[in-house]
């Protein structure tokens, strides 16, 4: 990690406590001195923002836990309590229930600025797979955290997440009972999913170090996906890296006042304001939205384990992706057609999304078979292929080259990259 | 461990194979109640028997009662309901098995071997109301088949419970019970 500057401590101190623990020493060259290339444009703000908002979810959670109560018969009433007796209750639930949709936004950029820019390729495998763990963790957190107000969507969402591993032959209806801890979604799994929701954030955590220790190691990709040669492509992290970061965070916590304060329900659902009824299933059930694409697949499949297989496949196919994608370039900005079916896909995955808050019926299951089976050929047989066939731009010797030649093939593409609310 | 030096097995390896031998038996005795506590506990067995009073249920209604935590229905069906399911042959059906806990595993999903057993009770059905598919509580008196729709992925089963169209895989079970008296059953 050698930097423009390295820290040497002139205060005695600081000396003495360096020479014992070099932490103020590893901080420095982590997030001051580190090496950054000049060229990142804002899709490179979301990893700083995605740690601000596991800040965020992990300060106000463990606030709200101080006024919930885990038990079937006290949940919902304590989120209502929270909503209405709590001074400022209200503000720290809606943080929290806002914040994981703001993560998941603010998360799947984050995947889709990789996979357009080609960032899980050599040498950078072990940084996406962990990228790739972190997203699963956070689907876990997510999911169990919605259980716990114990309305009818958290309720019956348990129910079915937790069923689907019915589906597996033999052990599978074992599994489910422990799961659950009795014969049906009840206390037992409240409070099982109570512990793990205050647990899995911290494993994220944990996670997000390897990560960012992995990135680190390997150094930041960036648009032209040509490494940095020489001092003259990168700018130290501070100011360059830390001023651009807080002011894309800036943004993005507007974005996330507006939906706090005005909008504060849109991404919920109004079942979830009904108790828990274990006799009654609400007509129209839905996921949160995050999960939503890949509800949709479960749904093409008209075959229980068919359907499982294919929804966790879909999830674990990106840990593929550095050894599926055979292209020697890396960034999309110089593959002409590997960006035409980069926008494809991810039009399929907003897509499957969509029909994922369809009823499961007529038109929406054609259409969310097609758009599944795209899903999987665009991973399976067309990232493979491109790399043999497409004869990709020139790319620029250098970043510098890039930044300030005629050359400027990797200027970010912004057209048409609002935010995606779905993901794929 | 003892490639250094000669290849020969030692008394040393025998020490360090038998310890890790003994410390791998203990990690998973360790490990055996981290995972056993996950099972339904005594307090949920404990609750796994329902009475249900048939006399208070009209004919053509469905009643929904909770055992073990889930729901059960229990529906007086009309004789056009019986027919109707008698006449579908077994071959055709999703799933051919009766899935009755109190027949064999094997028995064929026939009308019969799905309703209540004995003289006069072949209107009775009693099935546990979980969609075989992802666990949802199917609608009653709903879907083409004249039994019930489930709401989350649209199975639908018909006058004895069976399913008739996907994703669900399996009839809805029908939970061990007996006849206490002529009006009343006892499920569990
Ligand atoms: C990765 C970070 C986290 C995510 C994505 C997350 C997500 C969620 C979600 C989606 C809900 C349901 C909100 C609702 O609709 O009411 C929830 C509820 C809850 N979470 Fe978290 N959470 C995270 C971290 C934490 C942490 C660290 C704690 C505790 C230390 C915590 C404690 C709670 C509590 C007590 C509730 C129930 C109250 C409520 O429903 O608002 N969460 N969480
Ligand atoms: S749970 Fe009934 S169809 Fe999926």
């Amino acid at each position: 990690m050698s930097g423009h500057a390295t820290f040497e401590p002139k205060n005695p101190a600081l000396k003495w406590f360096e020479s014992r623990l070099p932490l103020v020493g590893l901080i420095h060259s982590s997030f001051i001195a580190y090496p950054t290339p000049r060229n990142l444009n804002y899709w490179w703000t979301f990893g700083g923002i995605l740690s601000l908002m596991l800040v965020c979810q992990i300060l106000t959670g463990v606030v709200l836990v101080m006024h919930y109560t885990p038990h079937a018969t006290l949940a919902f009433d304590s989120v209502e309590h929270i909503m209405r007796d709590v001074s400022y209750g209200w503000l720290l639930r809606y943080m929290h229930a806002n914040g994981a949709s703001m993560f998941f936004i603010a998360v799947y950029i984050h995947m889709f600025r990789g996979l357009y820019y080609g960032s899980y390729k050599n040498p950078r495998e072990v940084l996406w797979i962990l990228g790739c763990i972190i997203y699963l963790l956070m689907m876990a957190t997510g999911f169990m955290g919605y259980v716990l107000p114990w309305g009818q969507m958290s309720f019956w969402g348990a129910t079915v997440i937790t069923n689907l591993f019915s589906a597996i032959p033999v052990v599978g209806p074992t599994i489910v009972q422990w799961l659950w801890g009795g014969f049906s979604v009840d206390n037992a799994t409240l409070n099982r999913f109570f512990s793990l929701h205050y647990l899995l954030p911290f494993m994220i955590a944990g996670v997000v170090v390897l990560h960012v220790w992995a990135l680190h190691v390997v150094g930041q990709n960036n648009p032209t996906g040509v490494e940095p040669k020489s001092e003259k492509d990168t700018v130290p992290f501070t100011p360059y890296a830390t001023i651009k970061d807080a002011f894309g965070m800036v943004c993005f916590l507007i974005f996330f006042s507006w939906f706090l304060f005005y909008i504060p329900n849109y991404l919920g659902h109004a079942d979830n304001y009904i108790p828990a009824n274990p006799l009654v299933t609400p007509a129209h059930i839905v996921p949160e939205w995050y999960y939503l694409p890949f509800y949709a697949m479960l749904r093409s499949v008209p075959d229980k384990l068919g359907g499982v297989l294919t929804m966790f496949g879909a999830i674990a196919v990106l840990f593929f992706v550095p050894w599926l994608d055979t292209s020697k370039v890396r960034s999309g900005a110089y593959r002409p057609l590997f960006k035409q079916f980069f926008w494809i896909w991810l039009a399929v995955c907003i897509g499957l999304g969509w029909l994922g808050s369809k009823p499961a019926e007529g038109g929406y299951v054609i259409a969310g078979r097609i758009l599944t089976v795209w899903y999987f050929v665009h991973f399976l047989v067309i990232l493979p292929l491109l790399g043999l066939f497409e004869k990709p731009k020139a790319v620029p010797a250098s970043i510098t080259e890039a930044v300030l030649g005629k050359n400027k093939g990797a200027a970010p593409a912004s057209t048409g990259a609002q935010a995606p609310q779905t993901k794929g | 461990m003892a490639t250094t030096g000669t290849a020969e097995t030692t008394r040393r390896d025998f020490l360090y194979i038998a310890t890790g031998a003994m410390g791998a038996v203990g990690a998973a005795a360790l490990v055996w109640p981290f995972v056993s506590q996950l099972q339904p506990d005594a307090s949920v067995l404990a609750l796994s028997s329902t009475e249900v009073d048939l006399s208070l249920i009209e004919e053509g209604q469905i009643v929904t009662v909770k055992w073990r935590g889930k729901p059960v229905f229990v529906w007086n069906r009309t004789a056009e309901d019986v027919t109707k399911a008698k006449d579908v042959p077994v071959a055709s059906l999703i799933d051919p098995v009766a899935r009755n806990a109190n027949l064999a595993a094997d028995a064929p999903a026939t009308d019969a071997n799905r309703a209540a057993e004995g003289d006069g009770r072949e209107k009775w059905l009693v099935v546990v109301g979980i969609c075989t598919h992802l666990g949802c509580v199917p609608i009653g008196h709903a879907g083409e088949f004249d039994g019930w729709f489930c709401p989350c992925h649209g199975s639908e089963y018909d006058s004895a419970g069976r399913v008739r169209r996907g994703p669900a895989p399996e009839n809805l079970a029908v939970p061990p019970y007996q006849f206490v008296s002529d009006t009343k059953i006892s499920i569990g």
